[in-house]
């Protein structure tokens, strides 16, 4: 088992996050951020305003960034948060009803606020579907103007409140710059090292297969919940500069508008980029600038480019700067998995007993989708499971996973049960599966959808990653390697750069596979792995999945080609009409009169 | 104040379910949640104060213009951000689309009609009456609609043929029904119903752009609490809703009105995310 150790040449290239790797991601924002340090050499105060208004819409947007680019969530009414937090920071900091506190207290205490109202409204989107989501969003402006307007006794009604005057040396136009460039500056590297972390990775998953983020042992609510707490807080502190920019805020500062150009600059910059969303935030604060008439305009324009990005660039800036996605791939390219390397893919799991349903019953409506099955899944067994059309195999395989709840009988784990309806505790269990038709995370690279998979097995939280601290390294690090690993065993590693979906059908059946065994699976379950594939790929694919079972994974396959089902196959069960028709080693399935006349045929 | 509760409540009710049919009618057709329901109503009060008092057309001439001016609409709406998007429904890129679509129009009748309410014009030369036509009109409006898309879904074909659209469309398709003919006239069909929302309500609502984001909330809240689809649902959530509303704006104050709107739709919203009336969708993988 030397090979063990040893994936390809350029595995290990891509493996190595060197120092040349990080520099050639990051001198985008160093030029931005070396140009935005030398603009008061090139412009005069009137600039720095104006910069200071980029920056501060930036520290909204790289939040609402996480929310709407990674995770996919429609939140259309962010100016809510900026209200808050402006009214917030004002308020505080003025000592309307409070002795009045420093500016940065009132700032940070605003984040806290915001933190809090951007888990109230986003909340939502954990129950509701998109355009009703983003109808609550937009309810939510429209109440924190009204409140604001409302409530005169704190926020002066639509007099007006006076914005919070930083101290020394940041209350000149320049110092506010600065102070804002910094902010800026720290959101930004935040966000993309929260982006390359897992946590990154399982919003894109959310957004893009949520059932197989599900199957990963994604937990969607929690996610988002943290996702929420800090862009809620980034933008409520955003709210407290611009009230400092404003130096006057009133209920109509924040118009609708506003809204819509925090929304608009992260379709305009692509979904799940940082560059593109930050440069969409640039285009669209200083594109008025360079005409006035188009100021009246503006809100018309963006809705205009709005509508130019989702009929014919739906990838946004992003996509225009993505060169290397742009190169095309070899043809007539090969999948050689290599088994051999399974070992240091898989680690025996010691000491798992069996997979099994007892008397297991579902249907839906009149229809008995499964009828009293038991089945066994032993470790380190290929279990094939047949049946025509309709029996009830990818339904076993739901129920198994969790997304069904059987009506009556159990489905246990060595004795245990396992909790019906609730398919992201799984993969704690250590199964893992793929699906009929791929479910792909079609924007990330290859290497990330593996990755993916593994994604239980980080150790670091959500602020560790967020400031890259040493857990979220060592993590990355880790599922780097072990995907690199996985990638080389199915024979996909000359990929891992990849975006997903410019794979091929029968790449796509092995990538998930490879994303399935980052799981380090004691249970593996297989929708229809073949379907689709060559005659020589299903031949390997055979190897493959023989290899796993040798490692001590239990195998449960649900296959229509008969030939793989026989050859690969400790033993095999057959379903009819939802109910075992047959069960045995694939020599007395072969020869059971039954399965012949009803399945096989002769 | 009860009389006027009722009626200024029932008439912005009936706007609100008409709007609320007009997010039903796109949504059968196509399975797509439409941000232009709103607009179109706005657009029925402003093409109303266009035509009669800017151009001098006669009512009855504004009325078919503004009517003929949605349904044209609605076929724009269907052609631009409707018909691309549709291929991959799951990717609910019809809600940036539509919503993209919505704002160019509002934007657009920001600034080349006017920022500011502009007065509506009289639609009937009728004396004093025991309830003003502008509370009547609305309801109506809505009734007649009713009644009218009861007649056309039960007997006539191409009724049916929307039925069975909305019921399922592959199978539609697979019977040879000219889907996207059918979809193109739904939305033309929206784009009447719509501004004949906003026409009926115009005396009331006037002729100003900002109507359509209150309109779309409004007219989404009585949908989204009876279940996508029923207009039935629609109907009562927004006469309900217009009633509440106004009650709520006497008694408590208007911002106290819009608070429990919005609590209550969200709550409800929670609690059954399809509706009250909608039954929940099991099948995901």
């Amino acid at each position: 088992m030397t090979d063990a150790s040893a994936p390809s040449a350029a595995a290990t290239r891509l493996a190595a996050s060197g120092l040349p790797a990080k520099l050639e991601a990051a001198w985008p924002f160093l030029t931005l951020g070396v140009a935005g340090a030398c603009l008061p050499l090139f412009g005069d105060t009137y600039w720095g305003v104006i910069a200071a208004r980029a920056c501060v819409y930036w520290v909204l947007v790289s939040g609402l960034n996480l929310v709407v680019g990674f995770a996919g969530q429609i939140a259309i009414g962010w100016v809510a948060l900026l209200t808050l937090g402006a009214y917030t920071t004002s308020v505080l900091a003025a000592g309307t009803v409070t002795p009045p506190l420093s500016p940065y207290v009132a700032l940070a205490l605003a984040g806290a606020v915001g933190a809090v109202f951007g888990v109230i409204v986003g909340l939502p989107a954990l129950r509701l579907r998109t355009f009703y989501f983003a109808m609550t969003t937009l309810g939510f402006a429209t109440i924190v103007t009204q409140v604001a307007l409302a409530w005169q006794s704190v926020t002066g009604g639509g007099i007006g409140v006076e914005g919070p005057v930083l101290p020394e040396p940041f209350s000149s136009t320049w110092g506010f710059y600065y102070f804002c460039l910094g902010l800026a500056g720290i959101c930004t590297w935040m966000t993309a090292n929260l982006a390359a972390s897992r946590f990154g990775r399982a919003l894109v998953a959310i957004r893009d297969a949520e059932v197989a983020a599900e199957a990963a042992g994604i937990s969607k609510p929690r996610l988002l919940v943290a996702v929420f707490l800090f862009s809620g807080a980034v933008a409520a502190i955003a709210g407290g500069l611009f009230a400092s920019l404003q130096s006057y805020i009133t209920p109509d500062a924040f118009t609708f508008d506003l809204s819509v150009l925090f929304f608009i600059a992260i379709l305009i910059g692509g979904r799940g980029s940082i560059l593109g969303p930050l440069l969409g935030t640039i285009i669209l604060t200083v594109l008025p600038e360079f005409a006035a008439p188009l100021v009246a305009w503006s809100t018309f324009l963006y809705a205009a480019l709005l509508l130019i990005i989702v009929l014919a660039l739906p990838g946004g800036i992003a996509a225009l700067l993505d060169y290397k996605n742009r190169r095309p791939l070899k043809r007539n390219r090969e999948i050689v998995p290599r088994p051999d390397l399974l070992a240091g893919v898989l680690a025996r799991n010691a000491g798992v007993g069996a997979l099994t349903l007892d008397g297991v019953a579902l249907s839906f409506g009149g229809v008995h989708a499964i009828d009293g099955l038991d089945l066994e899944i032993r470790p380190g067994e290929v279990h094939g499971l047949i049946g025509p059309n309709g029996s009830g195999k990818t339904t076993t395989l739901n129920m198994i996973s969790g997304y069904y709840a059987p009506q009556t009988g159990q489905v246990r784990l060595s004795g245990t049960t396992l909790p019906p309806r609730a398919p992201h505790l799984r993969a704690a269990h250590r199964i893992a599966r793929t699906f009929q038709t791929p479910r792909l995370i079609g924007a990330a690279s290859v290497l990330q959808n593996i990755m993916v998979g593994g994604t239980i097995d980080g150790r670091g939280m959500f602020v560790e990653s967020l400031l890259a601290l040493p857990r979220h390294r060592r993590d990355e690090a880790a599922l780097r390697a072990a995907a690199m690993l996985a990638l080389a065993a199915v024979g996909l590693e000359q990929l891992a750069p990849v975006r997903a979906d410019r794979l091929q059908h029968g790449e796509l059946r092995f990538m998930e596979i490879a994303r399935a065994l980052m799981l380090r699976p004691a249970f593996l379950l297989l929708d229809e792995p073949a379907a689709g594939l060559s005659a020589e790929e299903i031949r390997r694919l055979g190897a493959l999945i023989v290899a796993i079972s040798r490692r001590g994974t239990g195998v449960l396959l649900v296959e229509h080609h008969a030939d793989l089902i026989f050859d690969i196959c400790d033993r095999v069960t057959v379903l009819n009409l939802g109910k075992v028709l047959a069960a045995g080693t694939p020599a007395e399935i072969r020869s059971h009169r039954e399965v012949v006349n009803a399945y096989l045929g002769a | 104040m009860l009389e006027s509760i009722v009626s200024y409540g029932l008439a912005i009710g009936g706007v609100y379910a008409l709007i609320g049919i007009t997010y039903n009618v796109m949504f059968t057709a196509s399975r797509v949640f439409s941000f232009t329901a709103g607009m179109l109503g706005m657009l029925g009060g402003v093409f109303g104060a266009l035509f009669i008092n800017r151009l001098g057309l006669p009512a009855g001439v504004g009325f078919i213009a503004t009517l003929a001016a949605g349904a044209a609409i609605g076929v724009v709406t269907e052609a631009v951000t409707v018909r691309p998007v549709l291929k991959n429904l799951e990717q609910h890129l019809y809600v940036l689309s539509t919503l993209a679509f919505a704002l160019l129009v509002q934007q657009f009748t920001a600034i080349e009609w006017s920022t500011e309410p502009q007065p509506f014009p009289r639609l009937l030369n009728i004396g004093e009456s025991m309830v003003d036509q502008q509370f009547w009109l609305p309801v109506l409006a809505c009734a007649t609609t009713i009644v009218g898309l009861e007649l056309l879904y039960r007997y006539t074909l191409v009724g049916r043929a929307f039925l069975a659209i909305a019921e399922d469309s592959y199978a539609a398709r697979a019977l040879g029904l000219p889907e996207q003919n059918l979809r193109i006239a739904s939305y033309a069909l929206a784009g009447v119903i719509g501004t004949l929302a906003g026409f009926a309500g115009g005396e009331m609502l006037l002729a100003f752009f900002a109507n359509a984001p209150m309109l779309n909330f409004y007219g989404f809240v009585p949908v989204a609490l009876g279940g996508m689809g029923s207009n039935r649902g629609a109907v009562i959530g927004g006469l309900a809703l217009g009633l509440f509303q106004q009650a709520a704006n006497f008694l408590v104050g208007g911002i106290f009105a819009s608070v429990a709107v919005f609590t209550v739709f969200i709550i409800v919203l929670l609690a059954r995310p399809e509706g009250l009336a909608g039954a929940a969708v099991t099948r995901r993988v």
